[in-house]
């Protein structure tokens, strides 16, 4: 699967995410974090935003996100709604773990 | 014991903030919302939103509830899908104007309860009615399928259909309230109240909560945590009702030791009805057991 067209998702409530996405030119998912709270839980919530881009298929993008304290659940919604808008895909296989 | 469902909290479904701590304020139910709340261009992030808060917070006791789009949208059946997928306990379907309504839901349901392994029957449903139409036909809807928990008034809609706009005495919505009740009773489903807009208004909505718990319905649908001990309040019994209620069962215990089919209570004889209520009554206080803590320490 492919990124047709930078997109984002999410937003920069308490609580949510904001998620943008874009093909880089390396090839790699690359994830830059800005988060109040980078220092304890920053290479956690990159890995959860890495692992749900491999997920969805993308082997490689550049990931801008601003956290805002957002549950796992969140931040993981949100990348798939980001790689959907991306890739023009609506199939989303709800049958996978959580 | 059945399911109160005396308060169900509106949560809109692409606020991640709103929806992580929801079940903190002590609803019955939360309803999940991808319709009205959610914006055209973000009803997708929304679905994949509720879908994943479904499978992975734990919201207690509170009954998961997700209002989805009308199959008659290009998102219906996509919300439908996800959220039986993620297991919701009910989906509620808005604007329902007719049993086939009912039926298409239904239909889609079971699709995703098979493809998802889901034991087929375990989804249910609530039917909001939110007009005319679906106001004449309240009972073939109540009594569409065995999925159905409750119905449910939607007044912004209703007034709208009927040419008026809501008053607080809402005397425009005493037709409708009275047919969906009538017709819940008649299936032997519960009915849910409209929301009260104004989350200022405490004494209107003590007002409005005490007509329509008069008037049989189990509950109300509430958009403001605030609204949710107001509205608890409003359905707690009395002492003497509990102690009443009390009396009565247990006389209606011992007349079954007796082997007795009639129950009498201080020379009265006690109908079947009766102990039903009186049933219902000690639900309630069991349920509300947290306020009398509360108002007693």
């Amino acid at each position: 699967m492919k990124i047709t067209t930078p997109a984002s998702a999410g937003t920069m409530e308490s609580g949510d995410i904001m998620i943008e996405i874009e093909s880089g030119e390396q090839q790699s998912v690359e994830v830059v974090l800005k988060s109040s709270v980078a220092n304890e839980f920053g290479k956690q919530i990159i890995a959860t935003i890495r692992g749900a881009v491999e997920e969805f298929g993308l082997e490689y993008a550049v990931i801008n996100a601003v956290d805002k304290g957002a549950l796992d659940c969140t931040i993981r919604a949100r990348v798939f709604a980001a790689c959907q808008r991306a890739t023009g895909s609506d199939a989303f296989d709800w049958g996978k773990r959580a | 014991m059945t399911r109160l469902r005396r308060s169900m909290l509106f949560v809109p479904g692409n606020n991640p903030g709103m929806m992580s701590d929801a079940h903190i304020y002590g609803s019955d139910a939360l309803m999940f919302d991808l319709e009205d709340s959610v914006t055209l261009r973000e009803k997708d992030a929304a679905r994949l939103l509720v879908h994943h808060a479904l499978k992975t917070i734990h919201y207690g006791e509170c009954e998961r509830v997700v209002r989805v789009n009308p199959l008659s949208t290009p998102f219906g059946k996509a919300d439908i899908e996800a959220m039986v997928a993620a297991g919701v306990e009910v989906i509620r379907l808005p604007k329902t104007e007719t049993a086939q309504d009912i039926w298409d839901t239904e239909t889609e349901i079971e699709r995703a309860e098979r493809k998802y392994d889901i034991p087929v029957g375990q989804t249910c449903m609530i039917a909001a009615i939110e007009g005319a139409l679906g106001v004449v036909n309240a009972y073939q809807i109540a009594s569409a399928s065995p999925r159905l928990v409750a119905i449910a008034l939607g007044a912004e809609d209703y007034c709208a259909n009927l040419k008026t706009s809501r008053s607080l005495e809402g005397s425009e919505l005493q037709y409708a309230r009275g047919a969906i009740v009538v017709a819940a009773r008649a299936a032997g489903i519960d009915c849910i109240d409209t929301v009260f807009s104004d989350v200022n208004n405490e004494e209107q909505l003590i007002k409005e909560t005490r007509m329509i718990k008069q008037l049989g319905f189990d509950g109300k649908s509430v958009i403001n945590p605030r609204q949710i001990k107001p509205v608890h309040r409003v359905f707690m019994p009395t002492r003497e009702e509990i102690m009443k209620a009390q009396r009565i069962l247990a006389a209606s215990r011992e007349a079954e030791t007796r082997g007795s089919g009639v129950v009498a209570l201080d020379g009265k004889m006690i109908d079947r009805p009766v102990v039903l209520r009186a049933e219902r009554t000690l639900e309630l206080a069991y349920a509300n057991r947290a306020v009398f803590e509360e108002e007693e320490a």
